[in-house]
């Protein structure tokens, strides 16, 4: 689960990691207030940052009534400048290079601005080839730090926590070093780095990333950005998740098939998907495309979908108008074939099918599920392996209708 | 032979009692799986379809029956417990079915398998079979046949897929292993196909991957450098949209891998034969056999 810069920075002060004097703002109101407050403060320099879950926010940009107003991150001089800013922006949609359709912004974070002399990468995650938690470092903070590790990857430090002894002190020390920081500041910065380890800890956050990392004019260690990634398999001990998520944020089909127990991803082609397990639906797709065909979405009903999943699946697939042909791949291993079967003849009589249906049963009770499809009297076409099913499907996507 | 369980492997199963538990755990007697004990917390005493007796610790199973394995069917938020107090107790493989649980939790459980030298399959698995001798899991029992195939997985279904070629084709399998999809967990491809490299039934392998990570990559090297047997392989996901990644970390730590596209040209490298649609999975591997 994605949260907020605004709510990522609540977690880091819950932490002792320091981060610029802020306040969210879901209105202009809250804006204004926010905007004379922080000035006042600081002597003026306010930064207005748009809140949305996704990177690139400052080289954005941000449409309002059909106009680019400008970036999703703005740097002002005082409350007036800072209110206009907000005017601007809350209400409008920013488009990044990791969202091209662009997202509401529908909150604000506004800052106080904060001098600096140098800025950092610095982000912690488990890394799967090690199993433990990797400090990742670059002294080439505040750009696109994929880029640095693509282009010069002895810019970037790997340093790891291991999981008997947990954070030690030899492991800040050393990032400090890697940053090329002394005294006071290397000090500060391990410290950051212990916070860093709680935060993945005791918030089982999956990802702690902060871009820039910078030390201020006064020579302070100060988190400028910041990104957490809660680990959504630990949901079930973190009952207070449910006030950092935003739907808006999400894709609302994703979002309903989720509630029901459907992994969905929407993709742009016309061939719906139905498939059981993640690496066959991934399969599917690919040997759709490998037959000339292209897959309008993912969807994995899961490992023990009923008869209701199965209907859903169907209303789901349905609602993306560019769908021509759809494919029902199963290989039932604990789900029985035959309650696909009556699913699918549920579906199809229910909501009266307008488009081709491949079905494609192996598995547990397969004869049971085929004679189920047969009797219904509908028109459905069955097929023997992926390659036949792949087949009829895209032949239905394409010639089907000429 | 096979590798990690026969028909001699005695089992536990922790959270016999459970829906699932109770019904794979029906299935795997059926099989004719050893179990010799399930372990359900509070029903100690008692005895599951009129047989096997039900313990309410792992510690208070192993001395009476002998065990060395142990199945997890166990709930998520309760399920990293009962791995620890398998460990705890001894066990020496343990096989997680359990799906959801959280990365931080597998770490630690991690580095305890490692300093106690115990293996483990899974999280998030279907197990692991030994055609003939003995189910550990959730897999379609019928569609295996005994031969000389190692299979290594990280998926559910896809991996079905793939057996049922194989039986089709006439290539029974040694033991089939799904060692799961979550980021951290027990055995992974290079363990796997270290194993099968020494054990004699295995003649042939097949691996299939998936995007993400970078545990192909690795295979591919352990091939290229020790496997001697011929090994077969598909990664799913050539198609999948970029996305649903971590972070830019996320991206940085694989170094660039990750992607179908790179793990099927490591494979080629490396020797193995990619099947180009999972529809040949089985066939590239006769082919290999020939």
């Amino acid at each position: 689960m994605k949260i907020h810069e605004h709510q990522a920075k609540d977690i880091f002060r819950k932490h002792g990691i320091p981060v610029p004097e802020g306040r969210s703002a879901f209105s202009l109101d809250e804006a204004e207030n926010a905007a004379r407050a922080i000035a006042g403060q600081n002597g003026g320099r306010v930064v207005v940052k748009a809140q949305i879950h996704a990177g690139g926010r400052g080289k954005g940009t941000v449409l309002l009534d059909g106009k680019e107003t400008g970036g999703g991150v703005r740097v002002v001089t005082g409350a007036d400048e800072a209110v206009s800013a907000a005017r601007q922006m809350l209400g409008g949609r920013l488009v990044t290079i990791q969202n091209k359709e662009g997202q509401i912004i529908r909150r604000l974070l506004i800052e106080q601005g904060v001098e600096f002399t140098t800025q950092f990468y610095l982000g912690l995650l488990v890394d799967r080839s090690t199993r433990r938690q990797c400090f990742i470092a670059s002294r080439e903070g505040g750009v696109e730090i994929e880029k640095v590790a693509a282009e010069r990857p002895e810019a970037i430090v790997r340093i790891h926590v291991d999981p008997i002894t947990g954070y030690m002190g030899h492991v800040g020390r050393r990032l400090a070093a890697a940053l090329g920081l002394e005294g006071a500041a290397a000090k500060q910065c391990a410290k950051l780095a212990w916070a860093m380890c709680r935060i993945i800890d005791a918030e089982d956050a999956s990802l702690v990333e902060i871009n820039p990392l910078v030390v201020t004019t006064a020579g302070d260690i100060m988190a400028l950005d910041a990104k957490i990634t809660m680990d959504d398999n630990a949901a079930f001990r973190h009952g207070d998740w449910a006030e950092l998520a935003d739907e808006h944020e999400e894709d609302p089909v994703e979002l309903e098939a989720r509630s029901v127990g459907l992994s969905f991803v929407k993709l742009d082609g016309n061939i719906g998907c139905l498939v059981n397990g993640a690496g066959l639906a991934m399969a599917t797709m690919d040997i759709i495309k490998y037959e000339g065909g292209e897959p309008a979405n993912f969807l994995d009903v899961g490992g023990t979908a009923n008869q209701e999943a199965v209907m859903r699946a169907f209303k789901i697939i349905l609602s993306d108008p560019n769908v021509k042909a759809i494919l029902v791949n199963i290989f039932g291993g604990i789900m029985s074939c035959r309650v696909i079967a009556e699913g699918v003849v549920g579906a199809t009589r229910e909501l009266g099918l307008s488009v081709p249906l491949v079905v494609r049963l192996e598995g547990n009770e397969v004869e049971e599920g085929k004679k189920i499809l047969s009797e219904s009297g509908l028109d459905i076409i069955p097929a023997t392996g992926m390659q036949e099913a792949a087949r009829k499907v895209v032949g239905a996507a394409t010639g089907g209708g000429a | 032979m096979s590798i990690l369980v026969d028909r001699d492997t005695k089992v536990i199963v922790q959270g016999i009692t459970g829906k699932y538990g109770s019904l794979h755990s029906r299935n795997m007697l059926e099989y004719g799986t050893r179990i010799v004990a399930g372990v359900a917390p509070g029903k100690g005493g008692l005895r599951f379809e009129d047989s096997v007796p039900i313990f309410n610790s792992v510690h208070e199973a192993v001395g009476p029956t002998g065990a060395d394995a142990s199945i997890i069917f166990v709930a998520a938020p309760f399920a990293t417990d009962a791995i620890a107090e398998a460990l705890d107790a001894g066990i020496g493989l343990v096989v997680v079915i359990t799906e959801g649980i959280p990365t931080n939790d597998m770490v630690k459980i991690r580095a305890d398998l490692d300093a106690r030298g115990a293996l483990m399959v899974g999280p998030n698995c279907p197990g692991v079979i030994t055609p003939g001798q003995c189910k550990l899991g959730i897999m379609p029992a019928y569609i295996h046949e005994p031969g000389p195939i190692g299979l290594i997985s990280r998926s559910g279904t896809l991996t079905y897929e793939a057996v049922f070629q194989l039986s089709a084709l006439g290539l029974g399998q040694s033991t089939c292993i799904g060692i799961g999809g979550d980021p951290v967990g027990g055995l992974d491809f290079v363990s796997c196909l270290e194993l099968f490299e020494k054990d004699p039934q295995t003649k042939g392998v097949v691996l299939i991957g998936e995007i993400g990570g970078s545990a192909e990559e690795e295979a591919a090297a352990f091939i290229k450098n020790h496997m001697t047997k011929p090994v077969a392989a598909f990664i799913s996901g050539a198609t999948a949209p970029p996305g649903k990644r971590m972070g830019h970390a996320g991206a940085i730590i694989s170094q660039g891998k990750g992607t179908a596209e790179e793990k099927i040209e490591a494979l080629r490298e490396a020797g193995a034969a990619v099947a180009v649609t999972p529809a040949l999975i089985g066939e590239t591997m006769k082919k290999e056999m020939a």
